[in-house]
């Protein structure tokens, strides 16, 4: 029973499954680092997944969907950073407002333009990983790290990439530094001439391409179609991801493989037992809410965190 | 080479409602420490955030070395060679030492990162030429205050500032660090840099400064020699009156015995004990004065007598009622008033209005609550009767809490606590960061208390607020009373030697009945 879940090609899944919860998950941490809160990750990776099916479809080429997907979170993003940095509305409220409007805009536009609920994606990304060897060229040992390692979209080996990179950036530059300064003590920033606005534009900005990234996984890589609410709350996975990862890159990446395998599983319990799909289905949100019980009073989010930073005021 | 270094010429600057500057000229020549005093709100903080390129003036012009310049900014001000450490520090409590110290002109190595080595050597030189003693690794959440100070300091020094600007910078530190501060300053004068030093302490002013310059209601009123001037003639061109700088204390009939501590410990979290056997009593018209450096047990004590804080041993009587074990709320109900040390987290709540925090802690109860809901027409009319008779500025009762100066704030916390006419007063450090129009207000209000036969625990790190108050000194050392003395003719530096653990810890205590007499 047991060995008949935990095979190489689960751990595979778990990976594929945490991939967009780490994106966006990284979103979260630079937003939040830089001081706003950032909970339109959600409606951002729904509307990123439709545009990169979209794109892809118009131009034929799934690198210019993923790119357009991309864009598109950097324009929510840049939304949520005018509302919030420049006009310093409560932050929560945009990060509602925006995954509104992503429910909207995304169905909306599947009936406009492709006249339905289902949009298929006719192409796929080149695959660049290994191939699974044929059991007897090598060892199992071998056989089965690459299946759970390196027989990947190229998506995947870019995640891994973005979060070595986004840990370098945020703590060992100068750029960095700033970011975490001002979603600390933006006051103190601003006396030694860093631009509080200027940091949060661009941490904002960087969350929602990164979530745009997640979208456009989502939908052309995970699924191979765009549905409506095909994002399925994982943006708020992906937060819980962050907080469980003390908003740092490899943390988080970390909580999404643990979110990933709950998911797996889920996965693969269909249909084993009698218990109710929907039973099995909860399992990576229980975990959710499990893990961030256990972390309370082990994780704390940076301090001026969803404050409005305004000048003169200590 | 001009005369003075900085020249601020008929400076003017308002704010809706108030004119902070009005027509200000203020002179610095190099290599002093100058002093700017007055009372809150006088305009030295707004003098000098335009000098820092925090505010723009209305009106007049600034000369560095006789060459006009325009402030724009605060990196206008480090290009000028102008560092400013601030009243709250500037600091980002998570972030190491090096990394506060670079934070905005971060050195750099491979064109992307950050030079963290390189900066970490030069903070490490710096901190060794002023004797320092900074780690650059640690973080700034695990230091103390004072090095805290210290890493504000070398952040300025770091930027090349040659003119310092320290707004009050001794109003966080405890006695010991102020004289370190003082030793630093000096050491920064000697390499040649120039201080400009705010402050309402005169007894600093006299001790560090070269010149001062006092201000009152956005003027300056007078630019001093320190050596030819004194306390007292600052302190009245301050207050624009003659303030009482000595207290008038009268002899006090004493009565009852109000609150007895007995043999009372504590532990903190970590198990460690903080209060050890404390045995003392406090009776009608007497104020007992615990003396101590910071961290000794005092703020411990005044939690387990206000509930706060469970005791581990011994018992603590009211009027002979054992209230040993009394919640905080049922120990307030006896009409214990308590002025909090900390008065930012434990007096007051920064974004309710002044009538609302004047009934904090009677608020639930009749006549200000009306079954489930608060009676504001008498709310009010308490308020407006205290905003009176306290003198609280300015007086409007819907004024927010935060948006008042830390003087008025603290006379909403010492109104509250006093027109219930407490049985037993506590005052920790009630005169902190006040000026002296203020602490003068707080010790009277504290003398008529005694007047009406209250007994007063006061807790300051302040010796001669001890010692001009209090009518019997219990010295705390490490959580113990180690000694009881009746305040006549009390040797200062006795006293000093005992609250650096220069007593036989545990020997008087016991004996404190026959001590006070």
């Amino acid at each position: 029973m047991i060995e008949n879940i935990f095979r190489p090609d689960f751990f595979a899944s778990a990976i594929r499954i945490a991939i967009p919860l780490t994106l966006a998950g990284l979103g979260g941490v630079f937003s939040e680092l830089s001081g706003v809160v950032n909970i339109g990750l959600e409606g951002i990776m729904l509307t990123s997944a439709f545009a990169a099916v979209a794109a892809t479809n118009f131009t034929q080429n799934v690198w210019l969907g993923i790119a357009f997907a991309a864009i598109t979170g950097i324009l929510l993003g840049l939304v949520h950073a005018i509302v919030t940095v420049t006009f310093k509305a409560n932050q929560t409220v945009s990060g509602v407002a925006i995954n509104l409007f992503a429910s909207g805009i995304t169905v909306f536009l599947s009936w406009m333009w492709f006249h339905e609920s289902q949009i298929m994606v006719m192409y796929k990304l080149p695959f660049w990983g290994f191939p699974i060897p044929n059991p007897g060229e090598t060892t199992p040992l071998v056989r089965s790290l690459i299946i759970i390692f390196a027989h990947h979209s190229p998506m995947v080996f870019l995640t891994i990439f973005i979060v070595i990179i986004s840990h370098f950036i945020i703590f060992k530059t100068p750029f960095g530094l700033r970011i975490r300064s001002v979603g600390e003590y933006p006051q103190a920033a601003d006396t030694l001439g860093v631009n509080v606005s200027s940091m949060r534009y661009i941490s904002v900005l960087i969350s929602g391409g990164l979530a745009g990234l997640a979208g456009s996984f989502l939908s052309l890589e995970q699924a191979h179609y765009f549905v409506k609410e095909m994002s399925g709350g994982r943006g708020f996975i992906a937060l819980a991801a962050m907080i469980f990862g003390k908003w740092t890159p490899f943390g988080t990446f970390g909580a999404a493989l643990l979110f990933g395998i709950g998911e797996a599983l889920a996965i693969r319990l269909q249909g084993i037992y009698a218990i109710p799909v929907q039973f099995i289905n909860m399992v990576p949100y229980l975990l959710a809410i499990f893990v961030l019980v256990g972390a309370i009073g082990r994780a704390t989010a940076p301090a001026a965190d969803g404050i409005p930073y305004e000048k003169g005021m200590s | 080479m001009a005369e003075y270094l900085i020249e601020m010429k008929d400076i003017s600057k308002s704010f809706p409602l108030v004119q902070a500057n009005d027509k200000v000229n203020f002179t610095v020549k190099k290599g002093e420490i100058h002093a700017l005093v007055g009372e809150n709100g006088a305009g030295k903080s707004t003098l000098m955030s335009i000098l820092y390129g925090l505010y723009q003036p209305d009106e007049g012009d600034i000369f560095i070395n006789g060459k006009k310049v325009i402030i724009s900014d605060p990196n206008k001000a480090i290009e000028n060679k102008i560092g400013m450490v601030h009243q709250h520090f500037m600091l980002v409590p998570p972030l190491t030492v090096v990394e506060n110290v670079i934070l905005g002109m971060e050195p750099r190595k491979n064109y992307f990162f950050v030079d963290l080595q390189k900066a970490a050597h030069d903070i490490k030189e710096l901190s060794e030429q002023y004797d320092f003693k900074i780690y650059p690794w640690s973080k700034i959440e695990d230091i103390s205050v004072g090095i805290q100070q210290r890493v504000e300091i070398i952040k300025v020094l770091y930027r090349g500032a040659e003119i310092l600007i320290l707004d009050e910078p001794t109003a966080v530190l405890t006695p010991q660090e102020v004289d370190e501060l003082f030793k630093i300053l000096k050491a920064l004068k000697k390499q040649g840099k120039t201080i400009i030093f705010i402050t309402h302490k005169l007894n600093e002013v006299m001790a560090v400064s070269d010149r001062v310059t006092i201000m009152r209601n956005g003027k300056v009123v007078g630019t001093k020699e320190t050596k030819q001037t004194s306390t007292s003639e600052i302190a009245t061109l301050m207050v624009g009156r003659e303030v009482l700088l000595t207290i008038d204390k009268t002899e006090q009939q004493t009565g009852k015995i109000v609150l007895r501590l007995e043999k009372v410990n504590s532990l903190n979290q970590q198990r460690y004990a903080v209060l050890k056997d404390v045995t003392l009593s406090i009776k009608e018209g007497q104020i007992l004065g615990i003396a101590g450096v910071e961290g000794n047990g005092q703020a411990e004590l005044v939690e387990v007598i206000n509930g706060l804080r469970p005791i581990t041993s011994g018992n603590i009587f009211l009027y002979e009622q054992d209230i040993t074990g009394f919640s905080p709320r049922k120990i307030r109900e006896l009409n214990i008033g308590h002025i909090p040390e900390d008065r930012r987290k434990r007096g007051y709540i920064a974004d309710y209005s002044v009538a609302e925090n004047l009934v904090l802690g009677s608020h639930y109860k009749p006549p200000f609550a009306k079954g489930l809901f608060i009676n504001f027409p008498e709310v009010n009319k308490l308020a407006d009767r205290l905003i009176n008779d306290y003198d609280i500025r300015p007086a409007s009762k819907d004024n927010l809490l935060k948006s008042l100066s830390g003087g008025n704030q603290q006379k909403v916390i010492v109104a509250r606590e006093l027109y219930k006419k407490p049985i037993l007063l506590i005052a920790s450090q009630p005169t902190r960061g006040l000026d002296v129009g203020s602490i003068e207000f707080v010790h009277k209000q504290l003398l008529l208390e005694r007047s009406l036969g209250k007994a007063i625990l006061l807790i300051s790190a302040e010796l001669d607020e001890i010692m001009s108050l209090s009518d019997v000194i219990a010295v705390i050392y490490e959580g113990e009373i180690v000694e009881i003395l009746e305040n006549k003719n009390i040797d200062r530096s006795r006293l000093g030697f005992l609250m650096t653990g220069g007593g036989s810890p545990g020997k008087y205590n016991t004996k404190q009945d026959t001590l006070v007499g």
